[in-house]
């Protein structure tokens, strides 16, 4: 086990425990930047989409795992993140302005959204961000001299650096592109979490009249949650949207904020990592599914038949699973694996177990 | 008449709006819990009518296979309860709102499973007859399905408000540890309100069967009961039936009177007025709390 002897102030504060937990990240981010030199472009493709989806649940964390607002309407943001940057790009504004301010404008669009969802609490908030998700589609629609409407529009490549950045032309160079915009976001959040913002935000998910009495406004945190969560979506969305290449108004429909929810869920909520494991799940379980198909119709006998809604399925039973006895995701499970190890033979069943609750009522307030 | 027409048909989709939202009030007010999958029920309901008694499948007596039908969705509800939401027992609501998100989709696709995702009607006594009031045709289907939805109101709503164990239930809603010391079975309420719920669902699916198809995606139409409940302001049961009306009203006219794409747009809308407007509903039920 190891003990980190604290001899500075500075050691509660940094970002990482001690020097093993940074190499530990270090080389992470060395393996991720060498993926591209080891694996074929197919393989690159899902791992590009799958640190995307992480951005997109980076971005719904801030505000359901930190802040406590579960949103069901987040493709909402992602649609809105997407078409602003394909339009911004169509004026001719550069792929390098037009992809920040596009997160900017998603995220002056989220206040703007939060200011009367700061009215609502618990299921109405999830009732009401859905309704707005259902929207979406049709307000897509019937902007159509902007949007295209459902002829959809299809994304040009993207000029960074000089560079032409192209996801079929050049996987490796948009590959990059995405890792990047994935680093300096995550750095970002380790930061937002260390600063007072951040921890106001903790505060408010944990208890908003404990909060309130330590000083924090409430409402303005909240907001603030919003814009920075749609913000980030927003990112997601525009790169989203270079990936698919081509996406209308039913690309970003309902069932993408659901499954943006649930991964992370799956993932872990209130934790980082959570968003990049929940995102492995979803980027890799229709390959998964798809092989795994293969191998029974092998071992079976039988023909490899699709399955309609196979997907949807094995992902809600993956889910009930992980809600009913893992919540905290596997974040929370790979946590307990690791205090295992690391106390051996010191741990406990117990040592995870939060108080039992029971509930009261919130139509008395 | 044609205006009277629609307000018909309009009523007769409203109450199963209405049912489907009852369905979550039912479970609001006892568990203060929303079940998302509520829709994903009626789907199944209404399948497990038609396997019960299609002609292509097992071919049971119309009026035989309702109470069937009725009581499997009850158990299955009850189950469900038994085995999957109390293991929940006080964890937040958002867990549950996420879970039963997850069981409509496992619904949506064990139902794609076992009975295709062809859209599918119920074969019923009163598919084709009419009821003829003067110059107003009206389908006998539209006629039952609003004297079920009102009766079945009206039963739930004496049921909550006279009997014993409706009172336990909105006790149990209120705080459940209090109400344990009280001498509530507040498991057993538990386990009742999701049967119950089964129960309505199963009588939402009959009824949308019987008038219209269904087919496994259906059950997403449970977003509109949504606006439904919410304009009634959850764990209001007439109120939820007075949203699933106002709703089921407005769709028709709204399409007829507004131009094509923005009618689609109004329940949602309407949803995000009363939200906004009135946060916990047309009728609230929202009290503050004094110290």
């Amino acid at each position: 086990m190891r003990i980190v002897f604290k001899t500075d102030y500075m050691q509660d504060i940094r970002p990482w425990k001690d020097r093993y937990q940074l190499g530990l990240y270090l080389i992470l981010l060395a393996v991720v930047f060498a993926a591209p030199m080891v694996i074929d472009d197919f393989y690159l493709g899902e791992l590009t989409n799958v640190l995307i989806w992480a951005l997109a649940g980076m971005g719904l964390m801030i505000l359901t795992g930190h802040t406590g607002q579960a949103s069901l309407g987040h493709a909402a943001f992602l649609a809105f993140g997407c078409y602003a940057n394909i339009i911004l790009m169509e004026q001719g504004v550069p792929f390098m302005v037009a992809f920040p301010v596009a997160g900017l404008l998603t995220g002056i669009v989220g206040v703007i959204i939060a200011i009367p969802a700061l009215r609502l609490h618990g299921i109405y908030l999830a009732i009401a961000t859905l309704a707005m998700s259902i929207l979406t589609d049709d307000i897509i629609v019937l902007t159509e001299p902007w949007t295209g409407g459902v002829g959809g529009k299809y994304a040009p490549s993207v000029n960074v650096f000089g560079f032409d950045i192209d996801r079929w032309g050049t996987p490796k160079e948009f590959y990059y592109l995405v890792l990047g915009v994935v680093v300096i976001v995550t750095l970002g959040y380790i930061n937002l979490m260390r600063a007072p913002l951040g921890r106001s935000f903790i505060a408010v998910r944990d208890s908003e009249v404990s909060a309130q009495a330590m000083g924090v406004d409430i409402a303005r945190t909240k907001a603030m949650s919003f814009g920075l969560s749609c913000a980030v979506t927003g990112l997601a969305g525009a790169l989203m949207g270079l990936f698919a290449g081509a996406f209308n108004n039913e690309t970003f429909s309902v069932i993408i904020s659901i499954e943006l929810l649930m991964m992370i869920v799956i993932g872990g909520l209130g934790s980082i990592h959570g968003a990049f494991f929940g995102a492995i799940v979803i980027g890799f379980l229709p390959q998964f599914l798809s092989i795994s198909k293969e191998w029974v119709g092998a071992v079976f006998g039988g023909s490899s038949v699709a399955i309609p809604g196979l997907e949807f399925g094995v992902f809600g039973m993956i889910l009930i699973g992980f809600i009913l006895f893992e919540p905290m995701g596997i974040y929370g499970r790979w946590l307990k694996i690791r205090t295992f190890f690391e106390l051996f033979p010191f741990y406990r069943k117990d040592m995870f177990k939060r108080q039992k609750s029971y509930l009261k009522t919130e139509r008395l307030r | 008449m044609d205006t009277l027409q629609l307000l018909i048909s309009g009523l007769a989709n409203g109450c199963v709006y209405g049912l489907i939202a009852l369905g979550f009030v039912l479970i609001y007010k006892a568990t203060e819990a929303v079940n998302f999958a509520q829709g994903d029920f009626m789907m199944l309901g209404a399948f497990v009518t038609i396997g019960l008694t299609n002609a292509g499948y097992m071919g049971v007596p119309f009026w035989l296979a309702v109470p069937i039908s009725i009581t499997i969705m009850a158990a299955l509800g009850y189950l469900l309860d038994r085995f999957v939401i109390r293991l929940m027992f006080g964890q937040s609501q958002t867990a549950v709102v996420i879970l039963t998100i997850a069981l409509g989709f496992v619904i949506r696709f064990v139902a794609g499973m076992i009975w295709g995702h062809e859209p599918q009607s119920l074969e019923n006594p009163l598919a084709g007859k009419e009821l003829r009031l003067g110059e107003l045709v009206l389908g006998m289907e539209d006629v039952a399905v609003i004297v079920v939805t009102v009766l079945l109101t009206w039963g739930l709503y004496e049921f909550f408000n006279r009997t014993k164990m409706g009172l336990a239930m909105q006790g149990a809603s209120q705080n459940q540890l209090a109400a344990y010391y009280m001498g509530v079975p507040v498991k057993r309420v538990q386990g009742f309100i999701w049967a119950l719920a089964g129960a309505v669902a199963c009588i939402a699916g009959i009824l949308f069967a019987a008038k219209g198809a269904v087919d496994p995606s259906t059950g997403l139409m449970g977003i509109k009961a949504f606006a439904a409940a919410v304009i009634g302001g959850f764990g209001s049961l007439p109120g939820a039936l007075a949203g699933g009306l106002i709703v089921g009203v407005i769709e028709p006219f709204a399409s007829r009177y507004i131009a094509a794409g923005y009618s689609q747009v109004a329940p949602y809308a309407l949803l995000l007025a009363v939200l906004i407007f009135r946060p916990h509903g047309l009728f609230s039920q929202v009290r503050v709390k004094k110290v």
